[in-house]
This record gives C-alpha cells, structure tokens and sequence, in this order.
C-alpha cells in the first residue's frame, strides 16, 4: 500500500514526535477533527481527489501541511517555534454527492501565516506548492473565508459599483457595453470609429478586448489618441458621460504606468488590464488607480485554464474573492445564456461575492462559507461573450442592475450599423427595465415586451429578427455539487 | 440632439402614469423620491436645483407625482428628473433616476478642442443653452 507518510506508529511524547524520520501528516498535527475554527482564522475548502489506498483523511492533513508549515519529513527546528498555532489545521473530511473518489477538505489557517494586504504572500501559501503534490491525483480549491481583520489589510476596489454610478451618473439599470471587433488589425483611425458608433448609438462604454496593447498595425497611443477623440465626440452628441477601457497591459510595470498616466492626461474615466499580469501587478495597478481617481476594468485573460475543470485547479468564486480584495472595480464573472462556460448558479454565486457586503453559507451557487466584507466597496460583474438584445429578460432576471452587460458581436453586427446597434441594445435594456419595475412578469413576458419595444425602434426591431432564435445551450462543466432538495408539498 | 442621461431616456417620454408606477416600485423598497431641475445639462453637472429636500416621509405616489407637476408648472421648460434615494449601508446613494420633463428645444453640446504636443487634444463640452445667463436659456 502507498503512504504518503512512514510507518511509525501515532507518537505519544514529543521526544517521538519529533525523532528524525517520517510521518504521516495526520500524525504530525495537520489533521485535527476537533479543531474549532477561530473567527480569526482563514479557512479554505479544497476538493481532492486522493491517489488510490490514501485515506482522505491523510490526504487533508497533506493539503493542510504542504500549504502551511510541513515538508516531508520530520525536522527538529519546528520546536523552535510555537509550531502548533503554524500549522495549518484540516478540521472537516466529506464525500462530495455524486462524485465517488472526491472529497471536500476544510482547512484552517492562522492569521499569522499571512502578510497583511498581499494576494501574492496568500496565493504563494494557499496555491503556493501542493497543486503537484504527488499522493493527489488532483486538487481544486473550492472556496476560502477571510476574516474581518484579514480583509481590513486591503483596500479593495478603486472606485466601487456606488461610487462608479455616482461618477457616471448612470443608476438603476445595468451599464451597456462593447469590446471593438474585429478584436485584432483595426488601425486606430478605424477603431476608433466603432467606439464614436458605439457610444453615440447609446453604450456607456466600449471596450479594448485582452490581448489589444500595442501591435504593429496600432501603436497604443494612437489607439487612446483615437478613443478619447471618439469618447469626447460621443459625450457631446448625448449629454452622457461616456468611457472607452484603454488596456493598458505591457510587458513591464513601467510600461503600464506611462500608458495609464497617458489615459488619464487625456480626460479617460477608466483603464483597463488583464488577469495575466499577475497578482501583484494588479494591486499597484488598484493603487495607482485610487491615486488618479481612475475606474479599474479587470479582464479575466486567461482564468478558463484553471477555473473549468471540476476537479482540478481553483474555481473562480476564490479568483473573485481575491479580486475584490485586490482593488479592481470591474471584474468578467460570466453571462449565463452567452457563448462562455456558465451555469446558472455557479455564475450567480460569482455575482454575490462580488457585489454583497456579506455572503451567506449557499451550497446551492457554491458558497462553502459565510464571509463578511466589512465595508470593502463591490465590484461591477462584467457578463461579456455571445450576448444579445433578445435575451434582456434573461440577462436582467439573471443577473440583476449592477452589472455591465457587453454586446460585442450584438452591437457591431448590428444589420443598420453599429449606432444602430447600440441603440437596440440601449431600447431593449429601458424597457425591460421599466416592465420589471413596473411588476411584470419579465421572465415570462419578456420577448412581448422588446416585440412592443421593437415597434418604436426599427433597430431593435432588426436586432431580433437577425439574433432572436439564437441561443448558446451546451452542458456546463463547472456546476454545483448541491441541488435543492424537491420537498414533499412541490 | 435628445439629452439621454437617466434611466429611460430612450423610451418614448414617460406618462404620467408611467412615472407613477416607477414611483410605486421606489416606495414598496423603501427608497426617498425628490425631484431636481436644472438649464445645465452638461454630464458632469452633479447638482442640479433640489425642488425642495428628499421625501423621506412620503410614502404616497400620487403625493410624489403632484411635486412633479408643480415643479413643471413652476419651472417650464426646463430638465426635471425623479431621484430615489437608498440610505441602506453599503448604498447611501441614488438607485434609480429618470428624466419626467425636458425643453422644446434642446441645443446640445459644442465639443471644444484645443491642439496641444504630440498630437494631444484638450477637450472641453459645452452647452449651446449655458452661453445665455441663468433664467433666460430655455
């Protein structure tokens, strides 16, 4: 039989727990099934997937260990430290439902364990090391809880969805928005041209999409130099403050830095990076934007390569987490009905913990902890790819006001044009609006409803007879483990 | 050009019925109504006149829409907009805000540029109607 520790037997005195060689972790502290967890404590959930003939609760105890204070065999220099509070402790082993194999580890941390305010020093610990870790046949982190005293050490989003409003004076509906396509080989002059369309049609923003920074047929300059012109015409054709996200992603933090005070010299109300920067990159870039009184659009290149797969990686809920701790106002969660991965109550789940002051305890959308924000500002969900005008009731039922819906392909492959476009993403979304406050049934009555629309707006009216059927309805893979149990009076 | 700033600025102009039942939808949530009118349309024109302090303590619909009517007859032609205001923490601000009445005629904006190194242009919005002094540019 594998083991992932020796043979010894349990210790019994601390001369023997510590006497060179190896045990198994559960026998060196790391599992615990009494422990109660402090108020103090950060907690994480991981699925793991145990090789065969190791014990789940081995395998915790492992997670436990290799994301705290353990190596792989016993070393005396633990007795120079108050070892037992730097141990991470797997207090909690249960078989996931429905999945023979899996099961979900809780594990609590010291507060102690963490610098104050760096995502880089949690991630290195949390997902630092025991991804690989041979006796796993696989592991994902699940969820995590940060204490009120953890999440005081960050300052959160630059700007936040309230404040955002109140800059944009834009309430009671979801923002529109757009990333200009064809995503790659515009030159400036010419994107810019969608961006003029756009916004003047009736979006709030339009977008560069992850991977525009700064090519050989659009230099980055020329490419804000032509936004801002297109944003400014926009502003004065409707009275409407209007903003473009200038990705300002590079090669080096100094790079970054040139293209975000360029965007801010030039009137932007908001700058844009991806995911792939790096967590630490994010936080100076949630920095710099407090200093400028700048919108933080945070776009998640990249995140499907370990957020997907059920039973390895980190889910996205956790990348949210970290997120809105590391500072950045906008955040891509998903859309539900588009084109991207999204189950209904797994996307949602991602919602709440970006947008409520506190989360409860919600198996249902994937939410293993209570955890409270303690005032740290929300951050806007952005639901972006293979959206359009006909499916508002869904996206509104959904996802609710503070978000940004993004109509890409739905704005610029618009029949009449890209204004055009826009103006049907912007009629459908008002009177969906005004239905629901109204006390209709959107969910139901929906498609009447942009149908009466339509008949005052021959943009939407072309919207929905060239998109109305289209619908995006395959499997999804990252889905709940819980489902609401069918009670006898249903 | 038609101002569309607010909530529902590209329907057709609300009804009187039509704002009473967004009025409704504030009320049963618990949200403060106050109406607010302005000739400075600019986007960035965060305080537009308060026609009287928020309506904490009306909870009354057709008492709400009767401001709106008498702010209309005392301020024609002018922009007019319902607020409704959240004090739950965590919002503390605005939660719906729509346009109840514009001018005839409505000018727009000029977008001034001004030429500055290496291509950078300074911009500047605004209003044809601000060029008149307060009172006389509607």
């Amino acid at each position: 039989m594998k083991r992932i520790g020796g043979t010894r037997g349990a210790p019994e005195s601390a001369a023997e727990r510590y006497r060179a060689g190896v045990l198994k972790y559960s026998q060196m502290g790391y599992w615990d099934s009494g422990y109660r967890p402090k108020d103090t404590d950060v907690l994480a959930m991981f699925r793991i997937t145990p090789q065969e003939g190791v014990e789940a609760n081995e395998a915790a105890a492992a997670v436990a260990g290799e994301s705290s204070t353990a190596t792989w065999t016993v070393v005396w220099t633990d007795r120079l430290t108050a070892c037992d509070r730097y141990r991470a402790k797997a207090y909690k082993v249960e078989p996931v439902p429905g999945s023979p194999g899996q099961y979900f580890a809780y594990i609590a941390y010291d507060l102690d364990l963490f610098e104050p305010g760096s995502i880089a020093n949690l991630t290195a610990s949390i997902i630092g090391n025991v991804f690989g870790f041979k006796p796993l046949k696989a592991l994902r982190l699940e969820d995590m809880r940060f204490p009120v005293a953890y999440v005081k050490t960050f300052s959160g989003p630059s700007t936040g969805i309230v404040v955002e409003r109140e800059r944009l004076d834009k309430f009671g509906r979801p923002l529109l928005g757009a990333t200009v396509k064809p995503k790659l080989g515009l030159s400036g002059k010419n994107y810019g041209r969608v961006v003029y369309e756009a916004l003047k049609g009736g979006l709030d923003f339009t977008k560069d999409d992850e991977n525009i920074n700064s090519q050989p047929f659009m230099h980055w300059r020329d490419r804000f130099l032509n936004c801002m012109e297109a944003v400014s015409r926009a502003e004065a054709a409707t009275g409407e403050v209007k903003g473009h996200y200038l990705n300002v992603t590079a090669a080096t933090m100094e790079d970054m830095y040139e293209r975000a005070e360029f965007a801010r010299e030039l009137g932007s109300v908001i700058v844009m990076i991806d995911l792939v920067i790096g967590y630490t990159a994010i936080q100076s870039m949630s920095k710099w934007a407090r200093r400028n009184d700048m919108i933080l659009h945070l776009h998640r290149a990249g995140h499907g390569t370990y957020t997907r797969q059920k039973n390895h990686g980190v889910s996205f809920r956790v990348i949210a987490k970290w997120m809105r701790l590391a500072g950045v106002d906008h955040l891509h969660a998903g859309t539900i009905v588009g084109k991207l991965e999204g189950d209904p109550n797994t996307v949602q789940g991602f919602y709440n913990v970006l947008r409520e002051p506190r989360n409860e305890l919600d198996l249902q959308r994937g939410i293993f902890f209570e955890q409270d924000w303690a005032g740290l500002p929300g951050v806007m969900p952005v639901a972006s790819g293979g959206i359009h005008a006909g499916q508002m009731h869904q996206l509104l039922t959904y996802l609710g006001d503070d978000t940004v819906l993004q109509f890409g392909g739905g704005t610029i492959g618009h029949p009449m044009g890209i204004a055009a476009g826009a103006t049907a993403n912007r009629v459908a979304l008002e009177a969906m609006v005004l239905a629901r406050n109204e006390g209709r049934d959107i969910w139901r009555e929906g498609p009447s409803i942009l149908a009466d629309a339509a008949k005052h707006c021959a943009p939407l009216r072309a919207a929905l007879d060239t998109w109305g059927e289209v619908t995006f309805d395959y499997a999804s893979t990252d889905t709940p483990d819980f489902v609401p149990t069918p009670t006898a009076a249903a | 050009m038609r101002l569309t700033q607010g909530t529902f600025s590209f329907l057709p102009d609300l009804t009187d019925a039509q704002i009473s039942s967004q009025i409704e939808y504030c009320l049963q949530r618990g949200w403060a109504l106050s109406v607010e009118y302005t000739e400075d349309p600019h986007p960035r024109n965060t305080y537009w006149e308060m026609y009287g302090i928020p309506m904490f303590d009306l909870k009354d619909a057709a008492g709400i829409l009767r401001e709106v009517q008498l702010c209309r007859k005392t301020f024609p032609n002018r922009y007019i907009k319902v607020n409704a205001f959240d004090s739950t923490r965590g919002v503390e601000s605005l939660r719906l805000s729509f346009l109840v009445a514009r001018p005839q005629e409505e000018p727009g904006f000029e977008l001034l540029r001004e030429a500055g190194p290496g291509r950078q242009v300074r911009y500047a919005l605004r209003s044809y109607a601000t060029r008149r002094p307060e009172g006389h540019r509607y």
